[in-house]
């Protein structure tokens, strides 16, 4: 690749970066709402389980984890809904920068202003959670590299019901199946880490599974956006 | 410089029209006109590559658009049915971000390009508190800021006032003169500029022709 084209995919990235991080500070609800929900989940176990450290502590690592699984789903299932709608997408298809780029930002942006206040924000919820603080440094680790991977699996579902009317549900259904695992490794570095076991072969896939995605899941993204404007 | 061989589009079980042909040479400027629902946005998506044809080629420059849609996307403006501007944001970073993926332009450029649209004084308003014409002039503007040798304009004058259509029709022109080719949609005529029309209606096919029209291309 010539180096004048590797200049312009940087140049797009920071632009669709900058353009995102601007749209959220207009549209404030879209990122304190996966917020809210996130915190409004976890501190409802104590009250409906009752306030004992003994069981909090046992069932913290999975509310946790399902609780920010949850809220990064529903955040996501709107993600290209009103580039679809106000024709923004058909022109990210028809530019001449690679659409997989255009949409890697997006999700980047949407990493930054839902996941990452998700992540600063966990360590409090553990502590309502009875979480040993020993674990809090393998919580926020499993927390940072799993939102990647949640982030950019959930973009493919996003992009797969943009068209239809009444997506949200078909999203959950199609991409529950690719967040199980993501799960299961973030919920176990925790559990692990409360109890003073390694954590360091959980966190290696946790973040094996981010690259992953980040190197495929973009076009896989590009791709199922094609195929919703082409039916459009 | 644009070909389209053939082509045909099915909606459900109603073809909308087949066996269209149209070519585009440069310096020419196409109208296609047609009832509503006769698939005029149909045509110019599929003209862009975004949708497919259910039968026929695209050629750009002789050769199949499929093959070449980097270099293809590169000399093609398209200015589709909707807006295709974020509410939000102003009509400076508006512009910023869609230009941004063709070619860089410089702000001066699209300060330059929003004042030519008549929209001096409200290029840091968010595009969300603009009159239709207005957006529509936003819009508009990224026909002085590309270097697109293609242009493919849906329902260009949509909500434009009389003095936006001459401003249009005076930048088709220009563009015409300097060896681009534009292919547009609308229901008003377009006295300004020389221009030709294609009426989309000539290839519909008749219902009771369908299963001949089939039988023609099967050979069954």
């Amino acid at each position: 690749m010539s180096e004048l084209a590797q200049a312009g995919i940087v140049a797009t990235f920071l632009s669709i970066l900058r353009r995102e991080l601007k749209l959220t500070f207009r549209r404030r609800q879209q990122w304190l709402n996966p917020l809210f929900f996130f915190v409004i989940v976890v501190t409802l176990f104590p009250m409906g389980v009752g306030p004992s450290a003994q069981i909090l502590s046992v069932i913290a690592p999975g509310v946790i984890w399902v609780a920010a699984l949850l809220a990064m789903l529903l955040s996501l299932d709107t993600l290209f809904t009103s580039e679809y709608r106000d024709g923004t997408l058909e022109q990210f298809i028809l530019g001449s920068q690679p659409l997989s780029i255009i949409v890697l930002a997006k999700v980047a942006a949407h990493w930054i202003v839902s996941a990452l206040p998700l992540v600063v924000l966990s360590p409090l919820l553990g502590l309502l959670m009875h979480l040993e603080a020993r674990a809090l440094p393998g919580l926020l680790a499993s927390l940072v590299l799993g939102t990647v991977t949640l982030s950019l699996l959930g973009a493919i579902g996003a992009g797969l019901t943009v068209g239809l009317r009444y997506g949200s549900v078909l999203v959950a259904v199609l991409v529950m199946p690719l967040y199980v695992p993501v799960l299961i490794f973030g919920s176990s570095v925790v559990a692990n880490a409360s109890s003073g076991q390694p954590i360091e072969a959980q966190l290696w896939l946790l973040a094996a599974l981010a690259m992953l995605s980040i190197t495929l899941a973009p076009w896989a993204i590009a791709a199922s956006l094609r195929v919703a404007v082409a039916a459009d | 410089m644009i070909e389209a061989r053939d082509l045909a589009v099915m909606r459900g079980e109603q073809v909308l029209f087949a066996k269209l042909d149209l070519s585009l040479s440069a310096g020419e400027v196409m109208r296609v006109s047609g009832p509503n629902g006769s698939g005029k946005t149909t045509l110019l998506r599929i003209l862009c590559g975004l949708t497919e044809a259910d039968a026929g080629d695209v050629l750009w420059r002789d050769k199949p658009v499929k093959s070449q849609r980097l270099e293809f996307q590169q000399s093609l403006l398209f200015l589709g049915h909707k807006p295709g501007l974020t509410p939000e944001l102003s009509a400076r970073e508006n512009l910023n971000v869609l230009c941004g993926l063709q070619q860089p332009v410089s702000d001066g450029e699209i300060e330059g390009a929003l004042k030519a649209a008549g929209l001096d004084g409200r290029l840091d308003q968010p595009v969300l508190t603009m009159s239709a014409g207005q957006q529509q002039r936003v819009k508009l503007a990224r026909m002085l800021l590309s270097s697109a040798q293609l242009w493919i304009l849906d329902e260009p004058l949509t909500s434009l006032d009389s003095d936006g259509q001459e401003w249009l029709e005076k930048q088709l022109d220009n563009h015409a003169a300097k060896g681009g080719a534009a292919i547009l949609t609308t229901h008003q005529e377009l006295s300004g500029c020389n221009i030709r029309t294609l009426d989309i209606s000539r290839f519909k096919v008749a219902a009771g022709d369908l299963e001949s029209y089939f039988e023609g291309i099967t050979g069954v």
